[in-house]
């Protein structure tokens, strides 16, 4: 493929349609058109209110506990006799994940926007239990679709979003997991189009939430650049994030991308293999199309039908990626490589007996990526992961696997 | 604009009524009975034929089009065999305009421009791609427009006046009033609301205005009728094919007959909408 002539700026999207490059914009249907328009409206109004921002930073402080911490991860590094290996601690957070970020601006802004109805979707949970959370938190309804696989395989959050007083909706249609819990919540938001305010998860969907999405979470990069120079007077030179769709990647990425000594890298679910159908490895081996409102890379047939991916891990399970991954892979900004199922198992358990953390499956594919790279890396370099979340979820998944019975 | 969706339409101002605009899935359940369906569709009263081109995602759809949709995918309908299945039935009826109606991603996939001119080559007549606002024009509308074939698009109630023109700037061959917010084969709204919004939508253009979304029976379309120009039925129909279905969605003798018996009763009922109007 060609690759497009490199921008000044990698930070400047998306431009006023909501692409980047070819990918993101607005696909949808006529009657969410005035709501996303609303939408854009309230939202290039809130972020540049000094109000709002006053009113996030609190409660991210206050609430979420940020902060999170930078963390040398001592006797991995030392074990894997390479790179220096730091932990951006998301999984710290409140709710257990970076997921919290993104639901607290988002809350705010649907309070702002007189919403009194809150639908969201949800792959291992940790979506729903953040959007559960901040709902409890304003004292709104919340309504959240969860693929009716994942209502099984992440039983603890469903409890979790049934006791934050949220209503979970199991999906049944296609593999009953992420994407379908997306169908649904679109068809809600279609029918429920006065009161609701759809609180998406990840940075995809038109324009403006890849925009949006990205913003809340970008506090994870700013933080990292700021703990780093404090901790180590420079930035470092890799930086390392899971994909599934891709917040909190973006997240840690985009303060970042002008800065152009720093290795980027994205880690997606490689699943048993590329080879078959049983991977969620979109930008790797799919290609461009259109879902959910905007373009990009996709896992889909020759006719345009979408497939339903695999992985592991719950959150991972998504076969479309957010389009400013997609620029940034076609733009050469960022690598994106796939990791499998069982190197994502391997790095979930070294971390428990190295470090005393157990990371959720999405970012021990992440470490996977981290425990490749950092014994070819020299004792004087640097590797941040983004640790995004905390792997309580997944100790039955895992526990089942490894055949104990809990 | 093309020759046949306006002559259709022109031909049922002269006969001074609504049309009947109905709504199948093509390769649903399978491609020979889909094809039986389609080829019975202007016998039994269709004015005009909105063809379903099936996606696995189908997000502005509810239960029963989703079903049908998946049913066509299962038993291996895919983009190049409904334009086939199109080009199959001009070949006995050239007058019969043919809508064909879906969501992006397989037109994208199938190349934009390749697609448009294998779609005029078999005869289609229009499109409308539910995902695909003014916004996003010149990806396909544009495209279409200039490959002589209609972009139709969906007027909803929550297309405002300021919003209206921009949603008709592109638009040829009929708008399609979508009578309430939600999903296809919902709750209908209120008449009265849908006779206001159709009128409201006259104000802004000389295309015919057709009304679709919850419309089931020969009753609703004989009063949606009275004010627009065509009344468009699609879950009733897709839920007839599925009521005939056996245990394992295979296609059984009464399949085409029931779609055939249920098109007949719509298609009286827009035949009496003005009459009893006028009455």
């Amino acid at each position: 493929m060609n690759k497009p002539v490199e921008p000044n700026s990698f930070r400047t999207g998306p431009d006023e349609q909501g692409m980047f490059g070819i990918f993101g914009g607005r696909f949808v249907a006529e009657t969410l058109m005035p709501l996303i328009l609303d939408l854009q409206a309230h939202w290039e109004e809130a972020k540049n209110d000094p109000a709002f921002k006053a009113e996030l930073e609190n409660l991210n402080t206050h609430y979420t506990g940020r902060p999170s911490p930078l963390y040398f991860a001592e006797r991995l590094t030392e074990h894997l006799g390479g790179a220096k290996i730091y932990f951006k601690r998301d999984e710290l957070n409140h709710t257990g994940s970076h997921k919290i970020n993104n639901c607290l601006g988002q809350i705010i802004l649907a309070r702002r926007m007189g919403k009194t109805r809150i639908i969201a979707e949800t792959g291992a949970g940790q979506h729903g239990v953040a959007s559960a959370t901040v709902s409890a938190r304003f004292g709104l309804p919340c309504h959240v679709y969860m693929g009716a696989t994942d209502v099984e395989r992440q039983a603890p959050n469903v409890f979790r979003m049934k006791l934050l007083g949220a209503e979970v909706t199991p999906v049944t249609s296609g593999h009953g997991t992420l994407k379908d819990a997306m169908n649904e919540a679109l068809r809600d938001w279609v029918t429920n189009v006065d009161d609701t305010y759809y609180l998406i998860g990840t940075a995809a969907g038109p324009h403006p939430y890849p925009e949006m999405v990205r913003d809340f979470q970008s506090v994870i990069g700013t933080e990292t650049k700021e703990q780093m120079m404090a901790m180590e007077g420079r930035l470092p030179d890799m930086i390392v994030a899971a994909v599934g769709g891709g917040s909190n990647a973006i997240g840690l990425f985009h303060p970042f991308l002008d800065d152009k000594d720093v290795q980027i890298v994205g880690v997606e679910a490689g699943g048993k293999g590329l080879e078959g159908d049983e991977h969620c490895a979109s930008l790797t081996a799919g290609s461009p199309g259109v879902l959910h409102g905007n373009r990009t890379y996709l896992l889909q047939d020759g006719d345009g039908q979408i497939k339903d991916g695999h992985s592991i891990s719950a959150g991972l399970d998504y076969p479309g990626i957010g389009p400013e991954h997609s620029w940034l892979k076609e733009s050469g900004r960022c690598e994106y490589v796939p990791i499998m199922d069982a190197e994502a198992l391997e790095a979930f358990q070294l971390l428990c007996r190295l470090e005393g953390i157990i990371p959720a499956l999405e970012p021990s594919h992440a470490l996977a990526e981290v425990i490749k790279r950092a014994p070819k890396m020299g004792k004087d370099q640097i590797i941040v992961m983004n640790l995004c979340g905390r792997g309580d979820k997944d100790v039955f998944t895992v526990g089942k696997i490894l055949g104990h019975e809990l | 604009m093309t020759a046949r969706m306006d002559a259709r339409f022109a031909k049922l101002k002269e006969e001074g009524r609504p049309g009947l605009v109905t709504f199948v899935m093509s390769g649903d359940p399978d491609y020979e009975t889909s094809l039986a369906i389609l080829r019975r569709l202007p016998a039994a009263g269709a004015d005009v034929v909105e063809l379903g081109m099936p996606f696995s995602d189908p997000m502005a759809d509810g239960p029963a089009i989703q079903a049908a949709g998946l049913r066509a995918l299962r038993a291996g309908q895919t983009l190049r065999k409904t334009l086939a299945m199109v080009k199959t039935f001009r070949e006995e009826n050239t007058d019969t305009p043919i809508v064909l109606m879906g969501y992006y991603n397989p037109i994208y996939v199938y190349g934009v421009d390749t697609f448009l001119k294998d779609a005029k080559d078999a005869g289609v007549d229009g499109l409308i791609i539910v995902d695909l606002p003014p916004e996003m024009d010149e990806e396909l509308c544009l495209p279409a427009l200039a490959a002589d074939i209609n972009f139709i698009r969906l007027a909803t109630p929550t297309t405002d006046d300021k919003r209206l023109p921009k949603v008709l700037a592109n638009t040829s061959g009929f708008v399609y009033y979508v009578s309430m917010t939600g999903i296809t084969g919902g709750a209908i709204a209120s008449t009265s609301a849908v006779a206001d919004a159709v009128n409201r939508i006259k104000r802004h253009t000389e295309l015919p205005v057709c009304v679709g979304f919850g419309v089931k029976t020969a009753e609703q379309a004989k009063v949606i009728g009275r004010d627009a120009d065509g009344v468009v039925v699609g879950t009733a129909i897709v839920q007839a094919v599925a009521n005939t279905l056996d245990k394992d969605n295979r296609a059984t003798g009464d399949t085409v007959e029931a779609v055939a018996t249920l098109v007949g009763g719509l298609a009286a009922g827009v035949r009496a909408a003005r009459l009893e109007a006028a009455e």
